[in-house]
């Protein structure tokens, strides 16, 4: 065989099948994106769960510079080389939970490895939840009680009594928590309602102010009483003494009031473990914060992101598909609804930060004090009947106008040059009138006048920053609720217009529902995006602490104006703004954790219910 | 299948007038100077190669074209006896009375129910009693009523091709129209849903006037009592099928049924 029909054979014949090198470099793409979100969910879950899990405690023997041996205990949080001065690998140092911050100074702390002697994980240590200055590790050494008895720890009713009184003081803890905050709240809710009556009749000048002020001096009794509970049962909180001892040695005495919970953590059983885990899970998403945030519960900024997004949901929702069926359904495509459309797509670009000054701007400090407070520059009295009629005027002409010329009915006779202008015109002049009459009011002094200065709708609320986030998602609702009316086959239009149908029947019977899928898409990116945001609820509403929460039990139970706990914002607070930012480290990885949770409970909700709807609205294959 | 061969002399009065009707959609003609006239209760079938306008026609018998932008016409079209055009008819009672069954099946996003119930819902008619009545007439006119009896209230999408092309004819049927127009209603479906769809149209015909637009010259020959033959946007010819399939009196009539052209 010639080397010519070798080469020949080997030309027509591929020495190996061929892969394209695109389809490897997109699937790298991918895979890259893939492995950072699962590696960043992957930590945040890790670092977020473990925070609850009980660690062990080991109390390291120290052999101080002069000899002496000292003991330190504490959960280990971290080990690390610290580089020497000359750049060498340096020395192991151990980074430990001391707690007891009221004792230490500092609830953290680092050792030096080569100093320690000796490790023993003590099996009667306590870790004990505090209310204030955080954990505490330590030896009991007894209790002095109210009566004047003594328990020792030797003694086999130790444990039992303990327990009991911690639980006690939890009891009267919430007892106080509940007279203070909600009957004395009610009862300065009542007093405040009275005073402002009284202001009413001041400003009005007439009426007999007598029964209020009774009214109020009534309250106060009222007030004594609870007051005098209150401090009965804070007495009693400080009754029962721990004394105990820490492991360096101190001793030291607590009132039984100050415990939260405790634990024996070198002492428990998987089970044992299991069961202190549940229970810091349960105090963290159900309770109140605690030290300034560091300590305790988010509960309240769950539920204030929860209602920020819903609120915002229910707002954005209607709007964005109210402005998409007018841009797609009813404008006459040309060049000025292509620029609307540029236009609410540069929308969606817009810092967010930029969307929060607007609506302090706008909202908080326009339509804010307006509710509170009346216009600030009233027009004229004539002026205003004058702008009303005009109002007046102008939206009948332009109904009239719409209703009789061109528009969406065939039928109708074709608007010539004059009414082409007057229908948009009058429209313009309508809506301009209207706002005007609205705002310079001359006769409206306000709902909340009487408690200015005190701003009540003036200030940052959970409805101002719903409203400036719903603003600010509302492209993205737009843009896909048209993307879903215009996929909606013209079939189907057609038939319902054949029917007999109306083009508004039309939208609302067959086109909306079909593009309901459409929306709820949309509404869950809205959701998605606006549940994270936080820069510019930081101006319009959001607090590190709130008082109460914006839905409650007291009358009218939703209070749009209250501010609220957002755990973005709390995630900000805690890693930056606080005062101990080792220890508030597991605090954030443990709220971001709930902000991804939240936010993909709700989208999954939301997909739900879209697939429900996809189901029962599918539009035919062909 | 027996074909449709009335007697020369038995000329029913005219139902719907054409007058030298044209039509354009912006600058093109579509229509030139149509002028026929379709009889009561009866089923013409328009034919013609693709393009010819016999679509436009069909979609002009109920003012479907309105929806375009940049339409004209000149001419006139008089449904029993009155304009369609006239000021005083407003579209959406014209096509309550010119019912309307598309070339792909297109049923709403409800149940088998809701897309019968739909053309009186529309007018406002919501009485429960008034609808199950309506409901059950109209799908026994479109011969489904015993397939789709027990899953009324199930999604429209449910059903196969053939039964969803007769819940529309279902729809448009239910609100009693004194025409139906069929735009090519058969063709997306197979033979055996296509004959059942020929036979429907058989029985209809005892209540409605029937137009229907066709590709399916055999389909015209099955049901057609008259069939019009269009050409280039023109009227060729109108006559009744038995006649116009085995002596039409034009050359381009002729060319395009024996498959010259077309």
């Amino acid at each position: 065989m010639s080397q010519e029909v070798q080469a020949t054979a080997a030309s027509t014949r591929p020495r190996r099948a061929k892969g394209e090198v695109q389809v490897w470099l997109t699937a790298v793409g991918l895979s890259t994106g893939l492995i950072m979100i699962i590696g960043l969910l992957g930590l945040i879950l890790w670092n977020g769960i473990t925070v609850f899990w009980p660690k062990p405690v080991v109390e390291f023997a120290l052999r101080e510079a002069d000899g002496k041996t000292t003991a330190v205990a504490g959960e280990v949080v971290k080990t690390r080389l610290r580089p020497a001065d000359d750049g060498s690998a340096g020395k192991e140092e151990i980074q430990i939970f001391t707690g007891n911050k009221d004792a230490y100074g500092l609830a953290f702390r680092f050792i030096d490895g080569e100093a320690v002697t000796g490790r023993t994980e003590p099996r009667d240590l306590i870790l004990a939840e505090r209310m204030e200055y955080g954990d505490s590790l330590f030896y009991p050494i007894g209790l002095d009680l109210a009566d004047g008895s003594r328990v020792e720890v030797a003694d086999e009713k130790f444990d039992e009594t303990f327990s009991q009184l911690v639980r006690e003081a939890g009891e009267r803890r919430r007892e106080i928590l509940h007279i203070e905050k909600k009957q004395i709240g009610r009862l300065n809710e009542r007093i405040r309602s009275e005073e402002m009556a009284i202001r009413r009749l001041e400003r009005s000048g007439g009426g007999d102010p007598a029964p209020h002020q009774a009214a109020i001096e009534a309250a106060q009794k009222e007030y004594e009483a609870l007051a005098a509970e209150a401090r009965r049962l804070r007495a009693e909180q400080e009754s029962n003494i721990l004394r105990y001892r820490l492991a360096s040695g101190e001793e030291r005495t607590q009132k039984l009031g100050d415990f939260v919970h405790y634990y024996r953590p070198n002492d428990l059983s998987w089970f044992g473990r299991l069961g202190v885990f549940s229970y810091h899970f349960f105090e963290f998403i159900t309770g109140e914060p605690r030290e300034a945030n560091t300590e305790g519960g988010i509960f309240p900024a769950i539920f204030g992101t929860f209602v920020m997004t819903i609120l915002m949901a229910v707002m954005v929702s209607p709007l964005g598909v109210i402005a998409a069926i007018y841009l797609r359904e009813y404008a006459a495509q040309g060049l000025m609804v292509r620029i609307v459309r540029i236009c609410v797509n540069n929308l969606a670009g817009v810092p967010s930060i930029v969307f929060g000054v607007f609506g302090l701007g706008f909202f908080v400090y326009g339509v804010g004090s307006f509710i509170d407070g009346g216009t600030k520059t009233p027009m004229p009295a004539v002026a205003w009947w004058l702008s009303g009629l005009a109002f007046i005027v102008n939206a009948v002409a332009a109904i009239v106008l719409a209703m009789n010329y061109g528009g969406s009915n065939p039928n109708l006779p074709k608007p010539n040059a004059v009414i082409r202008f007057l229908k948009p015109f009058t429209a313009v002049c309508a809506v301009l009138f209207g706002i005007a009459t609205l705002v310079f009011n001359p006769y409206f002094d306000g709902f909340y006048s009487e408690s200015l200065p005190t701003p009540t709708f003036g200030t940052g609320g959970i409805l101002w920053a719903s409203l400036t986030l719903a603003l600010m998602t509302l492209p993205v609702v737009i843009v896909a609720t048209e993307e879903a009316l215009a996929a909606v086959p013209r079939g189907v239009r057609e038939a319902a217009l054949a029917c007999g149908a109306s083009k508004w029947q039309m939208i609302q019977r067959v086109v909306l529902p079909s593009a309901l899928p459409g929306v709820m898409t949309g509404v869950i990116l809205a959701m998605a995006r606006g549940a994270g945001e936080v820069a510019p609820l930081m101006i319009t509403g959001v607090v590190k602490l709130a008082p109460s929460l914006p839905i409650d039990l007291s009358a009218p139970f939703i209070h749009a104006e209250r501010k609220f706990m957002h755990l973005g914002f709390h995630i900000y607070d805690l890693g930056f703004q606080s005062p101990d930012s080792e220890g508030a480290k597991p605090m954030v990885f443990a709220t971001t954790l709930f902000l991804i949770l939240l936010v993909v409970v709700m989208n999954l909700t939301a997909i739900r219910i879209r697939t429900q709807l996809k189901k029962k609205y599918q539009a035919s294959a062909f | 299948m027996t074909p449709a061969s009335p007697a020369a002399d038995e000329l029913n009065p005219a139902f719907i007038e054409v007058e030298h009707f044209s039509f354009w959609y912006g600058e093109k003609q579509v229509l030139f100077d149509i002028d026929m006239d379709i009889p009561e209760r009866e089923i013409s079938a328009f034919i013609g190669p693709s393009g010819c306008g016999k679509t436009t026609l069909l979609r002009n018998l109920n003012r479907m074209n309105d929806l375009v932008d940049g339409i004209r016409h000149e001419g006139d079209i008089l449904i029993d006896s009155q304009s369609l055009y006239d000021r005083r008819v407003e579209v959406i009672s014209l096509r309550k009375r010119v019912g309307m069954v598309f070339q792909k099946y297109n049923p709403f996003p409800k149940s088998i129910y809701e897309n019968v119930a739909f053309s009186l819902r529309v007018a406002g008619r919501n009485k429960k009693s008034e609808l199950d009545e309506v409901v059950e007439r109209g799908l026994r006119g479109a011969a489904l009523w015993d397939e789709v009896k027990d899953k009324l209230h199930e999604s429209a999408y449910g059903l196969s091709g053939g039964q969803q092309q007769r819940l529309c004819i279902a729809r448009a049927i239910a609100n009693r129209p004194q025409i139906l127009l069929m735009d090519e209603p058969c063709a997306a479906l197979d033979p055996v849903a296509t004959l059942k769809i020929e036979d429907l149209m058989l029985e209809l015909k005892k209540e409605f006037t029937i137009v229907i637009v066709t590709h399916n010259l055999q389909q015209a020959t099955r049901v057609a009592d008259r069939t019009a033959f269009f050409y280039l946007g023109k009227l060729i010819e109108y006559d009744f099928s038995t006649k116009l399939f085995s002596n039409p009196s034009k050359r381009e009539t002729e060319d395009y049924i024996s498959g010259k052209f077309g």
